[in-house]
């Protein structure tokens, strides 16, 4: 019963929560908005002063900042395709009955479960490092030359990293939504004379829409912020070849002791990421619709 | 064309044999009822038939030609599921046009196709909708327009009508009907209902665990049902047996009666009862009756006898419309 009464009751009880969470974003986001406008170096204290635009000015005219943009958008654009892509397939691989496929989707789901850090490490010292990982072992099993991957190839090593742990998500959602798919319907296509392929395009695909979106929007949230598998494997390098936005904040503020540039460069990385955001709902947005 | 023959055909599943091997002849433009209780294997058979499932032995052949081995969309069959099975995210235009458009048939003749099934079954408004926007009724038009525009040799429906409301049933039922007498189509439907069986049906095939019970046109299965299990399934209310010392006075193990084959008096008759429960119809009322060393028999009365819980009434069965069963449950 919604009475007026209890209409103001239950304001007044969510009141507490509301405000939490408000404060809990609005006081960040206000320092980090005031100190944009600061000259703040941790070097030179003493010096604070009110300096207008001129954060934002140094932050958007550095060269660093266009390639870190492109590589932002390269490396959620990248991880994005590898993990649809390659969930959409695992999904099918797994909906099929076989046996052990409990054991089988454990497995697949386990590389979530590792932390960033630890995967980055793991790629880095065992797999793409040219002397003892595995990839130079193969290479030069076969008689080539080993790829020293993180040098050479810095930002598709992050994509594959980044892809390696975020491929379970994809797959696990994507499988719910297949597993869904109403077997009278196949069977329906199967009557009116569709192939597998068929069935796939036009039956499956269509289902796997808004999973699909889901998959693209929460994934979008994360990756646009992906910070410690740079980090720990090429350090933004070399020169700016696998920097993105995220790590070039966190190189402005805490490499080169400037708090000032390092918040404008947050505030516009927000900036940023709601004009992904706008763009990504206007595209696929409404498959999230009835 | 569209008959359909069944030669032993059975199926298992595992170590559960569903389906003993079972003949079957359907006749090209028969409308076939498949009818008996949950679990006795006839959506199996029609699944069997639509090449969904695949046989464990035996052969099926559609038209003459052997069709045993045959993928489901080469045998000229189409199947209306119970779920309807729509495609959520196409109009329902494209839901009809899709086993046009699997079969690569050039796009003009499709819209003349779908014109045509729009227009026969009321769906011309609808084109543009979702399966989503369309009210149950609507929706299995929908799902029997998609079966005939690709002018199938038969038709087989999966209890098409049991997701929908009691009124809606009724008029669905007619225009089934309709649509067969329009089209002269071969088709094989499925249900648990007997009334469906009994009012559509050329002729109702009868399972049982499987097992066909007995073949043949509604009226001969309601007059001379050959068993107890298809005196009991056909008919409504269902048939009264008796054993005992009324029935070995016919000289059978058992017999039954039909409720309507009763009947009831208040002054005489061969056995003396209370009534309990009475349901008054208006046209008709139906009587449970609890007879001494019979039990409850369910009688059918005129809608102006009435009569009060706790009332003594007589009934006496109709001789001639006795059925009288031998031990095994086979009529005699």
């Amino acid at each position: 019963m919604a009475t007026a009464h209890s209409r103001t009751a239950a304001r007044f009880m969510l009141s507490p929560a509301v405000i939490l969470l408000l404060g809990w974003m609005i006081v960040p986001l206000s320092m980090t908005l005031y100190f944009s406008f600061q000259r703040y170096n941790l070097l030179m204290p003493g010096q604070e002063a009110w300096v207008g635009f001129l954060n934002y000015k140094y932050f958007l005219t550095d060269p660093a900042f266009f390639a870190a943009l492109w590589n932002t958008l390269m490396l959620v654009g990248g991880v994005l395709l590898i993990t649809v892509v390659g969930g959409i397939a695992l999904a099918v691989l797994l909906d099929q009955p076989m046996w052990g496929q409990g054991i089988v989707r454990i497995l697949v789901i386990a590389p979530f479960f590792v932390m960033p850090t630890v995967s980055a490490l793991v790629w880095k010292n065992m797999f793409m490092n040219p002397v003892n990982g595995l990839f130079a072992y193969i290479a030069k099993f076969l008689g080539m030359q080993p790829f020293d991957f993180l040098a050479h190839a810095p930002l598709m090593s992050i994509i594959l990293i980044v892809a390696w742990q975020w491929l379970p998500f994809a797959t696990l959602i994507l499988l719910t939504a297949m597993q869904s798919l109403d077997s009278e319907q196949q069977e329906a296509a199967e009557m009116d004379g569709a192939s597998v392929v068929s069935r796939f395009i036009y039956l499956t695909l269509p289902h796997l829409g808004r999973a699909i979106t889901v998959v693209v929007l929460i994934q979008t949230i994360f990756l646009l912020s992906i910070f410690a598998e740079i980090l720990v494997t090429t350090n933004g390098g070399p020169g700016y070849a696998s920097t993105n936005i995220t790590y070039l904040v966190y190189a402005q503020s805490l490499l080169q002791f400037d708090v000032g540039g390092g918040s404008a460069g947050g505030i516009i990385a927000v900036i940023l990421a709601n004009i992904v955001a706008i763009f990504l709902m206007r595209m696929v947005g409404k498959n999230l619709e009835t | 064309m569209g008959s359909i023959s069944l030669n032993k055909v059975s199926k298992s599943f595992g170590d559960v044999q569903v389906i003993p091997p079972l003949d079957l002849e359907i006749n090209d433009g028969e409308f076939v009822v498949f009818v008996g209780p949950s679990g006795c294997g006839k959506s199996t058979l029609l699944r069997l038939i639509a090449g969904l499932e695949d046989l464990t032995s035996g052969a099926i052949s559609i038209d003459g030609a052997d069709a045993t081995n045959a993928a489901p969309a080469q045998r000229g069959l189409a199947m209306v599921f119970q779920s309807y099975a729509l495609y959520p995210h196409m109009t329902v235009r494209k839901n009809i046009a899709f086993p046009l458009k699997m079969a690569g048939m050039d796009p003009a003749e499709q819209d003349r196709r779908i014109a045509g099934a729009a227009k026969v079954l009321n769906l011309t408004d609808y084109l543009d909708r979702r399966p989503g926007q369309l009210s149950g009724g609507q929706r299995q038009r929908v799902a029997i327009g998609r079966a005939i525009v690709r002018e199938p040799s038969a038709f087989l429906f999966d209890e098409p009508l049991s997701n929908l409301d009691a009124a809606l049933r009724v008029n669905m039922r007619l225009e089934i009907c309709d649509l067969h007498k329009t089209l002269a189509t071969t088709m094989i439907y499925v249900t648990h209902d007997q009334v469906e069986a009994m009012t559509m049906a050329d002729k109702i095939v009868v399972l049982h665990d499987g097992y066909i019970e007995q073949v043949g046109s509604p009226l001969e299965l309601y007059e001379n049902p050959v068993n107890k299990f298809v005196a009991g399934f056909i008919g409504s209310p269902k048939m009264n047996f008796i054993a005992g010392a009324p029935a070995q006075k016919r000289g059978a193990d058992s017999i039954g009666i039909r409720p309507e084959h009763l009947t009831v008096s208040r002054d005489a008759g061969e056995w003396a009862g209370v009534v309990g429960v009475s349901e008054h119809l208006g046209s008709d009322t139906f009587l449970h009756v609890n007879v001494d060393g019979i039990g409850m028999v369910n009688v059918r009365a005129s809608g102006e006898f009435r009569v009060k819980y706790g009332e003594q009434v007589f009934l006496s069965p109709i001789e001639e419309k006795i059925h009288r069963f031998d031990a095994a449950g086979l009529s005699i």
